[in-house]
């Protein structure tokens, strides 16, 4: 009887094991951001601020900010607006090419993003387009929408459709019922889509890298950057930023996801 | 007329009240958007592949000749073989080493399955570059792990082997798809009918024998998914062969991006990017193929 235990503290030992190595890296860089030396190596020498200080005067830095938040909100406004429509069809109705329909939209989750982002890119320059923000906003929906569908249907699947059907009963509007009913139970769900698409968009390189043309986001300008190895601490600094600014995002999306499972322990 | 084209429309709007109906339109929006920028742009990128381009001008003649050089020019056959092998490798490695841990959260996650599987997943949305480079950090010649090797005094000189090459690669790609195996492992962990181990281990099996009469044959969709979701992705991956892959780890993407930059040959880039895709399809139905065989012999 004293094998189950033994084998299940290896199984933690090897979980918690596993869970280090999946934060070391990710914790590591802005370790080396505070650290006051050019080249991020061992031994650590001293604490410093600077790299982030000289953060805060870099113009093209900033443009790159403010374009990566241009497309970060828009790609989760629409990505969230096309994700309520198809995660409605997939929790609401029944109908034959469903499952064909749905796979499409859930597609650009598995495909090499170097294939979606080439087609774009020669299409969109067929068509005679400039690359700019816009082209990548259309890249980025893309990619997005699939996660919006997925927290989406649980939010769907957690109230009962027939608040809708008493709704109309009683003599709302389809539009009535939606702005009154609908989107409040799902509110939860919404703001959890937004800020995962968001943090997605924040976090998008090869798409970005491919249609942005002139107008780099942060991960394109970071890449840039790589070139010129005094450039890396500051690199470091802006990277531990964004790594920063992700965790809350995505924390926020979670407990809002929480809420949303909440609301549905409440149902009767 | 207005009446005539209102009875024009009448099937349309009948169509668009039946529940078949109510349920396309509802979904239109982003299948509109789906079949516009994914479907339309694959099909432009697949006829593209069968034309030639000389200077800036596409000659729109049939040829074969591109998927000739992707398929048989030494330099793009290596590079797909060697893109194949690393996303197959990346696969198994991260699905191996994720299935013990989706284990662990289905089986004694108790309350706090949601929590394990938040901290587990979080890694994976941030900093997708920042991570890469981070492995070079670690990896490189005066990197992090030699540095330490060194102090503990287990090596006498940095190891030079332990970045620019496949393995730099391999690791790095493991590191990154891990959180994406962990999820389709634990749905299908949670779906295994407990009380069958329970029967099992009553009637006298193993541990072992449970695990691989039961839990193993039962979560193989689950399996089959994960591997699927590594392998597909990052056989196309184009960041982590710049940063860590070196000369010796370069992959095709490395090559598709050339040729839709510098070397602006599109019709060439896009018979690697279709044989790639049809290449990686090929092996991943040979993949579900196996494990189905197996998980017969299994039970």
């Amino acid at each position: 009887m004293s094998a189950a235990p033994i084998a299940k503290r290896i199984l933690s030992a090897y979980v918690i094991f596993y869970v280090a190595i999946l934060y070391f890296p990710v914790l590591l860089l802005p370790v080396f951001s505070f650290n006051d030396s050019a080249t991020p190596k061992l031994p650590l020498v001293g604490f410093t601020f600077k790299w982030y200080e000289s953060l805060s005067g870099n113009a093209a830095m900033q443009g790159a900010a403010w374009n990566s938040l241009i497309v970060g909100v828009s790609a989760a406004v629409l990505s969230t607006v096309l994700g309520i429509c198809a995660a409605r069809a997939i929790t609401r109705h029944r109908f034959r090419g469903l499952g064909a329909a749905s796979s499409l939209i859930m597609a650009p989750l598995i495909l090499p993003e170097i294939i979606i982002a080439i087609s774009l890119l020669v299409v969109l320059l067929g068509l005679g387009l400039q690359l700019s923000l816009v082209t990548v906003i259309l890249g980025h929906l893309l990619i997005c929408v699939p996660y919006s569908v997925t927290v989406l249907v649980s939010g769907f699947e957690g109230f009962d459709p027939s608040m809708e059907e008493a709704s109309r009963d009683l003599g709302e509007t389809s539009f009535g019922t939606l702005r009154r009913v609908t989107l409040p139970m799902l509110a939860p769900s919404i703001v959890s889509s937004l800020l995962v698409t968001f943090t997605i968009s924040l976090d998008e390189f090869i798409l970005a890298f491919f249609l942005s043309g002139t107008e780099p986001t942060l991960p394109v300008y970071i890449w840039g950057q790589l070139r010129f190895a005094a450039k890396l601490p500051n690199v470091l600094a802006l990277g531990s930023i964004l790594i920063a600014a992700s965790l809350v995002l995505l924390t926020a999306a979670e407990l809002f996801r929480r809420r949303a499972e909440r609301k549905m322990e409440l149902r009767p | 007329m207005p009446a005539e084209r209102a009875a024009g429309l009448a099937p349309v709007t009948r169509f668009l009240a039946t529940e078949t109906g109510k349920g396309w339109l509802t979904i239109s929006p982003p299948l509109l958007y789906a079949m516009l920028l994914l479907i339309g742009p694959i099909i432009v990128i697949v006829a593209n592949s069968f034309w030639s381009q000389d200077y800036l001008t596409i000659d729109r003649t049939f040829t074969l000749e591109n998927y000739k050089a992707a398929l048989t020019e030494p330099i793009y056959r290596d590079l797909l073989m060697r893109s194949l092998f690393v996303s197959v490798t990346v696969a198994f490695v991260t699905v191996i080493l994720a299935y013990p841990v989706a284990w662990f959260v289905s089986f004694h996650g108790g309350r706090y399955k949601g929590l394990w599987l938040f901290i587990i997943t979080v890694p994976f949305w941030s900093g997708y570059l920042l991570r890469i480079l981070s492995w070079k950090v670690i990896l490189g010649y005066k990197g992090v792990l030699n540095e330490t090797l060194l102090y503990l005094g287990v090596i006498a000189e940095p190891l030079s082997w332990l970045i620019y090459n496949v393995n730099a690669v391999i690791i790095t790609l493991a590191h990154s798809w891990a959180a994406f195996a962990i999820l389709p492992l634990f749905v299908s962990l949670e779906k295994l009918d407990r009380s069958l181990l329970e029967a099992a281990a009553d009637l006298g099996d193993g541990p072992l024998r449970r695990f691989l009469r039961i839990t193993l044959p039962l979560t193989m969709p689950g399996i089959v998914a994960a591997l699927m979701i590594v392998m597909i992705p990052t056989v196309g991956d184009y960041v982590t062969p710049k940063l860590v892959g070196g000369k010796d780890g370069v992959m095709i993407a490395n090559a598709i991006q050339v040729q839709f930059g510098k070397a602006s040959n599109w019709p060439l880039g896009a018979a690697l990017a279709v044989s790639t895709m049809i290449i990686v399809s090929m092996v991943a139905g040979a993949i579900v193929l196996l494990l189905a065989g197996l998980k017969r012999m299994l039970k």
